[in-house]
């Protein structure tokens, strides 16, 4: 009798080049890699300097997606010198060495973990990285992935490996329905408010239980793409019917004999029973509500009939501190409730809740009401080929009838790197995975939250129980 | 990669809890295509004043922290983001080691990466740390990756572990790409049983 593993533990084991010590490194094969123009630049030139080829090619695609504009107009255009320096850096590259590239006039381009799946590029059982921490989100898929930097980029480059250290295992299990206006965004927001930005340093978490059995594979992939904010390394779920079907029809999924072969092996995708987890959490997903942020980090979240916290409640000193800075940065008062925290900005975007699904979601929010006058309100599709899905539903419609700006795709105010920046004291709902200080601009205060809550709150001027708005529609 | 030894300096205290990679390196250093100019953007908000003048009240600019080569640093210490430019940027103003509780894991692997040693210890460990290197008098140490010792000017030595993979990537500055392209024929073989197995792969 084998020992019985976890997936986790099979995933390392299957892409196992070789064991490097008796420490948990070892060097591991990576089967895909998407690549950007913003963290990828210096590795291409690494291996320039040190004339090195790419190993595998095919292995990696390369999507514009950071620094472009998402100006309703599409141009070939960036917004700075600096992002066209990168974006013609990155042609180049993706010429000399070959490789696949989406730049930002074609019909396919758009954030690069709605893009990958979307095309079919990731499937069950692989093991990807790419130079963004959100790469997590193929675990959705039965995939693993996992975010590196830019040396290890330029190694996965050269050798289609990276020296790894094993990760312990964290199994978190979802039971219950969630009910009304209760999304997977406040499933995994609830998830890192209880465990902490740092409460899955070292693991991998694997999701399970009804409640994630139950969610589309869209939703499941907001929920691993943002596990990173509470620090896990990767995060994923058994592949199922539902994974296949959503892979079906993709363009680059294999066809005929060779994807009946694959489904009957990525069936066998499952942890064994009585594996061990080095850590469990267990959340009843009947107790959710709608989750916001309220602080600078992930952690720092309530649910939306909650009040902004007091630090003087809090023992520890340097936790107090912190506390204070934070809602000095955000500009809260202690006690203040939830709901009445007043917006002038509304974003929908990002690689966590950008999906058809998630437009979907706001748009039933929006439909027949228009966005208050103080607020500037945007829709950033994840990918290009969303934006023209949500066209032909009529979802764009109903957004700009409501007010919002109907924008191109790209990462946008989710990290402002491009010219979609807010100003200092500019206050945002938004449906992005980092409030961080200055992360949508130097000064700019972030509130995180589903797609459907940012619709609520964009048509109400402030942070609302987007369960009020579903009851009135 | 530049090795790590036995390196002395200032160590600046930065207990504050989750300081992210967006902190760390601010978006508008982030449109480069090399490595050049992020000892600029380090810490910009905290260091700099909306005049651009160093702000008084950050560690950084205050006397002897202004030259420091270590940051203790608090809980989960380079969140966020992957981008490798915050640890260059702290290569360039001079950081060649953090000691924390916690580092989050891309950071981490970042930090390692370019030869910047990263300390974990325990909590009781690093808060005492963290009050010593406050007194501008406490605030010289040197670390000894070869003894796992850093050594605090009253005499006391506080022992760390290190795996010791790391270890000898950093104390000998290993190329690691030239390092395990020396594994070339392994992958070739993994590679092509890999491809034969999982066909729908390749």
């Amino acid at each position: 009798m084998h020992r019985p593993r976890t997936l986790y533990e099979k995933h390392i084991d299957s892409h196992t080049v070789c064991t490097l010590d008796d420490h948990g490194h070892v060097l591991l094969y990576i089967d895909r890699q998407v690549a950007n123009e913003y963290t990828s630049p210096q590795a291409f030139s690494g291996l320039r300097e040190a004339g090195r080829k790419v190993w595998r090619p095919a292995a990696t695609l390369c999507v514009v997606d950071h620094v472009n504009p998402t100006a309703p107009e599409r141009i070939a255009a960036m917004p700075d010198a600096g992002g066209a320096r990168q974006v013609s850096y990155f042609e180049q590259n993706c010429r000399d060495f070959g490789l696949e590239l989406f730049d930002v006039l074609d019909k396919r381009q758009g954030i690069e973990h709605v893009v990958a799946p979307e095309q079919g590029f990731i499937l069950p059982g692989m093991m990807v990285a790419a130079g963004d921490s959100h790469t997590t989100t193929y675990g959705a898929l039965g995939a693993f992935g996992f975010g590196i930097g830019t040396s290890e980029i330029e190694h996965l480059l050269a050798t289609q490996t990276l020296v790894y250290k094993k990760l312990r295992s964290m199994r978190v299990t979802v039971r219950g329905e969630l009910g009304p206006g209760v999304t997977s965004k406040d499933i995994i927001m609830a998830l890192i408010q209880r465990i902490g930005a740092a409460g899955a340093t070292g693991y991998a978490i694997e999701f399970c239980g009804e409640t994630i059995e139950a969610l589309s594979v869209e939703a499941r992939m907001t929920i691993c793409n943002m596990a990173v904010e509470a620090g896990a390394r990767g995060a994923f779920m058994a592949p199922d019917d539902k994974v296949f079907a959503y892979l079906k029809d993709k363009p680059r999924v294999p066809r005929g004999a060779l994807w009946e072969r694959a489904v009957a092996s990525w069936r066998e995708l499952r942890s064994d029973p009585g594996a061990h987890y080095d850590s469990e959490v267990e959340l009843d997903a009947t107790a959710l509500q709608p989750m916001v942020t309220w602080g600078t980090s992930p952690d720092q979240a309530a649910a939306i009939d909650g009040r902004v916290p007091d630090p003087q409640e809090e023992g520890d000193p340097i936790r107090r501190q912190d506390l204070q800075r934070a809602l000095r940065y955000m500009g809260l008062q202690p006690g203040e409730r939830l709901t009445e925290i007043r917006i002038s900005h509304a974003f929908i975007g990002s690689c966590t809740n950008a999906r058809i699904e998630d437009l979907r979601d706001a748009a039933r929010i929006v439909r027949g009401r228009r966005v208050a006058s103080h607020v500037r309100a945007m829709i950033v599709p994840g990918s290009t080929l969303v934006r023209e899905q949500a066209e032909a539903e009529g979802l764009a419609q109903i957004f700009r009838d409501a007010g919002f700006e109907w924008r191109q795709s790209g990462c946008s105010m989710c990290l402002a790197m491009n010219d979609d920046v807010l100003a200092p004291g500019d206050r945002c709902a938004s449906s992005t995975n980092r409030n961080f200080e200055g992360r949508q601009g130097a000064g700019a205060r972030t509130h995180l939250m589903s797609p459907a809550m940012v619709a609520a709150a964009a048509v109400s001027g402030h942070l609302t129980d987007v369960r009020r708005l579903s009851q009135e529609s | 990669m530049q090795p790590f030894t036995h390196v002395s300096g200032v160590a600046a205290p930065m207990l504050a809890a989750n300081v992210d990679t967006d902190v760390i390196m601010p978006k508008q250093f982030l449109k480069g295509i090399d490595r050049s100019g992020l000892d600029r953007g380090l810490f910009f908000d905290l260091r700099f004043l909306a005049d651009g003048k160093p702000n008084p009240d950050f560690v950084l600019n205050q006397v002897p922290w202004n030259r420091a080569s270590f940051l203790v640093v608090g809980p989960n210490f380079g969140c966020g983001s992957s981008r490798e430019h915050a640890v260059w940027g702290l290569k360039q103003l001079g950081f060649r080691a953090l000691i924390g509780t916690s580092f989050a894991g891309i950071f981490f692997d970042n930090c390692q990466r370019n030869g910047v040693l990263l300390i974990q210890l325990g909590e009781a460990d690093l808060q005492r740390i963290g009050r010593v290197v406050s007194d501008p008098w406490g605030a010289h140490v040197s670390i000894d990756l070869e003894e796992q010792l850093i050594r605090f000017g009253d005499g006391e030595r506080v022992r760390f572990d290190i795996d010791p993979l790391r270890k000898q990537a950093l104390l000998l500055g290993l190329d690691a790409i030239g390092s395990t392209l020396q594994r070339t024929e392994q992958i070739r073989a993994f590679e092509a049983a890999h491809l034969r197995a999982n066909p729908w792969l390749a």
